[in-house]
C-alpha cells in the first residue's frame, strides 16, 4: 500500500504526437482514483505509463517513495486488470492466480494460502480447476481481479475492466469492485470512459480531455461545479444543457427569451449558460420562464426526459412523469442552479452568487420570483 | 431428403474408392510371388505370401553391401522425418518469436528476405548446400542429412501469423506477473501453439519422410538409406533376365506409408481441436 505521485508526466510518441500533456496527480494511500474521459483522451496511456507498459517521455511517477520510471513492470509492485481479462487461456484458474507468485519464488504453501483467500473473497473457489474458456464473462473478470489481489500489490490498476460485460453484470461488478477496494484499502487507479462508473466508484475523479486534466475532484464536486463546458457535458446523464446567451444588466438573453437574475454577476456579455436537466422545473403562473418547443420524450420510468428547443437550441429537461406535456412548455430554473462558462474558452466563472450549496435537499428548487 | 442422403454417400464412396483402391491393389499384390506378378499383372485378391514377403522385406540383409535391412531403412526414415519436423518447429518458432516480439530494426524486411529466399525449392540450392556439407565432412551423417534443411520459411510464416494473433494483453499481463522473454515463451507461447505445432509437425514429417534427392546426394553409405531409396533400389535390378521383386517393392511402399498415416491420425485430433477452439 502506498501513495502514487504523478508529476508533470507527458507521453510523446515517435511521430511527435503528444498523447499526455504534463499531467500531475497526487494519489493518497488507499484512495480510489478514476480517470475518465472520451476515447483518445490519453487516460489509458497514462495508466499504462504507471504500469510500465509504456515508457514515460517526461516527468516522474512515484509509487511509495520510489521513482519507478525505469523499473520493470514486475518490480513496480502493481497489479493490473485488463479490459479483455488477459487470462492465460491454457492455464487453470488456480494457475492463472498463482503464476505471478510462482515467478517471484513465493513458497508453495503461501501461494496456496493466498490463492485460497482470494478465491474465497471473489467466490470463485469452485472454479479453481477450470480453464478460463469454461467461465462466463463475469467469472473471468473475477479471476482477473483475483490475479491482482493475490499479489498484494501497492496499487491496483484497472483498464476499463467492465467494458466487456453486459449492463446488468456491470452494475453488480461495479459494486463488488468498490467494496473490495474498501476492504483491502489498496490504492487504485481506474480507467473508464463511462461517466456513471466514474461517479459511482471514485473517491476522486480525474476528467481528462486531449491529454490534459480538465478537473480533479470528488464526484459530487465535479458534478455540481464542473470546471469547464467539457466536464459539464461529459459528467452527468443526460448531459448538462449548454446555451449560448448574452448578459445585459441583470438579464440573460437567449435570443428573444429573457431570464432575470436579479443582480448583475461579474462576467462579460457573451457567455455559455449551463443547466442540469433535473434543475429545470415547469413554471407556474407568475414565474418567469423559458418557452421550450417539445420535440420528443424519453420515458425512464421514474422520470421522463423531455427533449426540445429553446430559441432553436437543444434543451433537455428531466420532469416527473405525472406532468402533462404539451406542444410547448414553460420551464424555469433557480438562478443558483445556473452554471456560467466563458463563451470562448469554456472555463467556468467562479460562483457568481454567494451561498449556493449544491445539496439539493437543503436548497430546494426556488422559483425565480421567490428567490429574488 | 432421403434420396439426397444416398446420393451424398455415393459421392463419398466414390471418393473412398479412388483414394483407397490403389492402396488395396498394392497391398494385395504384395502378397503374391514376384513371378506371379510379372506374369499376371496387378492382383486384387490376397495371394498367401503375405507374411513371407513382409518378413523378408523387413529383415533380409540386402543392398550392395548386403547389410541394410528394411527395418534399418525404416529407422533412418523415421530419424529423418522426426528430426526434420522437430528441428523445423523449434527453429521456426524461435525465429517467429524474435520477429514478432522483439523490436529490432528491419524486422519486417528480415522476415520477407527469409521468406522469399527460402521459397526457392531445395533443388535450386542443393549443390551449394552439398558443397558446404562436404567441406564440413558431414556427408554420411544424420547431422548432414537433417541440419541443412531445417530452416523453414513456411514454418516461420505460420508461426509469425499465429503469434501476431495472440493478444498483446497476454504479454503485458505476463510482464506484470514477472515473466521474462524466455519464461513467456515457454509458459505461454509454447502451450498456446500446441495445435499449431501439431499441424506443422504433420506437414514437416511427411515432407522429411518423402525426401529422396537430398538423402541420395548426402549418403553413399548404405546404412543411411531411407525407405524411399530402398524401393528404388529393388527396382534397379532389372538387368538381363532378372525379375525385379515386385512383391517386395509393393510391400516396402505399403510399409513406407504406415508411419506418416499414423502421425496424421495421432495429430489430427489436436489439429481439429485447434481449428474449433479459437478461444485465446
Amino acid at each position: 500500500m502506498a501513495a502514487i505521485n504523478i508529476t508533470n508526466v507527458s507521453k510523446i510518441y515517435a511521430g511527435g504526437v503528444e498523447a499526455v500533456k504534463s499531467v500531475s496527480i497526487d494519489i493518497a494511500d488507499g484512495e480510489f482514483i478514476v480517470l475518465v474521459g472520451p476515447s483518445g483522451c490519453g487516460k489509458s496511456t497514462l495508466l499504462r505509463m504507471v504500469a510500465g507498459l509504456e515508457a514515460i517521455s517526461k516527468g516522474t511517477v512515484e509509487i511509495g517513495d520510489r521513482v519507478i520510471n525505469d523499473i520493470e513492470p514486475a518490480e513496480r509492485d502493481i497489479a493490473m486488470v485488463f479490459q479483455n481479462y488477459a487470462l492465460y487461456p491454457h492455464m487453470t484458474v488456480y494457475n492463472n492466480l498463482a503464476y505471478g507468485l510462482k515467478n517471484r519464488g513465493t513458497p508453495k504453501a503461501e501461494i496456496d494460502a493466498r490463492v485460497a483467500e482470494a478465491a474465497r473473497m471473489l467466490e470463485i473457489e469452485q472454479y479453481l480447476s477450470r480453464k478460463p474458456r469454461a467461465l462466463s464473462g463475469g467469472q473471468r473478470q473475477r479471476v482477473a481481479m483475483g490475479r491482482a489481489i493475490v499479489r498484494k500489490p501497492a496499487a491496483f490498476l484497472f483498464d476499463e475492466p467492465l467494458s466487456n460485460l453486459d449492463a446488468k453484470l456491470r452494475v453488480s461488478m461495479r459494486g463488488e469492485i468498490k467494496q473490495l477496494q474498501k476492504r483491502l484499502g489498496t490504492t487504485s487507479l481506474y480507467v473508464t470512459h463511462d461517466q456513471l462508473e466514474a461517479m459511482t466508484l471514485a473517491d476522486r475523479l480525474v476528467v481528462l480531455n486531449g491529454g490534459q486534466i480538465e478537473q480533479i475532484g470528488r464526484p459530487l464536486d465535479v458534478y455540481h461545479t464542473p470546471a469547464s463546458t467539457f466536464v459539464a457535458s461529459f459528467i452527468g446523464s443526460p448531459a448538462m444543457n449548454l446555451l449560448r446567451g448574452t448578459r445585459e444588466g441583470t438579464q440573460l438573453h437567449f435570443g428573444s427569451q429573457v431570464l432575470d437574475l436579479g443582480r448583475a454577476p461579474a462576467f462579460p456579455g457573451q457567455i455559455t449558460v449551463g443547466m442540469r436537466a433535473e434543475d429545470l422545473r415547469v413554471a407556474t403562473s407568475g414565474d418567469q420562464s423559458l418557452t421550450m418547443k417539445v420535440d420528443y420524450i424519453e420515458e425512464l420510468g421514474a422520470q421522463r426526459l423531455v427533449h426540445g428547443t429553446v430559441d432553436g437550441k437543444k434543451l433537455t429537461a428531466s420532469l416527473s412523469p405525472e406532468i402533462d406535456i404539451g406542444e410547448t412548455m414553460a420551464l424555469t430554473i433557480a438562478p443558483e442552479r445556473l452554471h456560467f462558462f466563458d463563451a470562448d474558452t469554456g472555463k467556468r466563472f467562479g460562483q457568481p452568487f454567494a451561498n449556493t450549496g449544491y445539496d439539493r435537499l437543503s436548497a430546494p428548487a426556488i422559483k425565480l420570483e421567490a428567490a429574488l | 431428403m432421403h434420396r439426397t442422403k444416398i446420393f451424398d454417400h455415393f459421392i463419398l464412396l466414390f471418393g473412398v474408392f479412388i483414394m483407397v483402391g490403389p492402396l488395396l491393389v498394392a497391398l494385395m499384390t504384395s502378397s503374391h510371388e514376384a513371378a506371379d506378378i510379372h506374369r499376371n499383372g496387378l492382383q486384387i485378391l490376397p495371394g498367401g505370401h503375405f507374411i513371407d514377403t513382409y518378413t523378408t522385406v523387413l529383415t533380409r540383409e540386402g543392398g550392395f553391401t548386403g547389410k541394410i535391412t528394411g527395418l534399418r531403412m525404416m529407422m533412418n526414415s523415421l530419424i529423418l522425418g522426426i528430426g526434420f519436423a522437430a528441428g523445423k518447429i523449434i527453429l521456426s518458432m524461435l525465429a517467429a518469436y524474435a520477429l514478432v516480439y522483439f523490436r529490432f530494426r528491419f524486422a519486417t524486411i528480415t522476415f520477407w528476405m527469409i521468406f522469399t529466399t527460402l521459397l526457392l525449392p531445395l533443388e535450386v540450392r542443393i549443390l551449394p548446400s552439398y558443397e558446404v556439407m562436404n567441406t564440413l565432412k558431414l556427408t554420411n551423417t544424420y547431422t548432414g542429412l537433417i541440419v541443412p534443411l531445417l530452416a523453414s520459411a513456411t514454418g516461420t510464416f505460420y508461426f509469425r501469423q499465429f503469434f501476431k494473433s495472440i493478444p498483446d494483453e497476454l504479454l503485458e499481463a505476463a510482464r506484470i506477473d514477472g515473466a521474462g522473454p524466455f519464461k513467456f515463451f515457454i509458459d505461454v507461447i509454447v502451450p498456446l501453439s500446441r495445435t499449431m505445432i501439431a499441424a506443422i509437425f504433420i506437414i514437416m514429417f511427411v515432407y522429411g519422410w518423402n525426401q529422396y534427392l537430398w538423402p541420395t546426394l548426402m549418403t553413399t553409405d548404405e546404412s543411411f538409406f531411407t525407405l524411399v531409396r530402398g524401393i528404388k533400389q529393388i527396382l534397379l535390378v532389372w538387368v538381363g533376365s532378372n525379375i525385379p521383386d515386385y512383391n517386395e517393392a509393393f510391400a516396402l511402399a505399403i510399409l513406407a506409408m504406415v508411419p506418416p498415416v499414423m502421425i496424421v491420425m495421432i495429430f489430427q485430433r489436436w489439429f481439429i481441436k485447434g481449428l474449433t477452439e479459437s478461444d485465446k
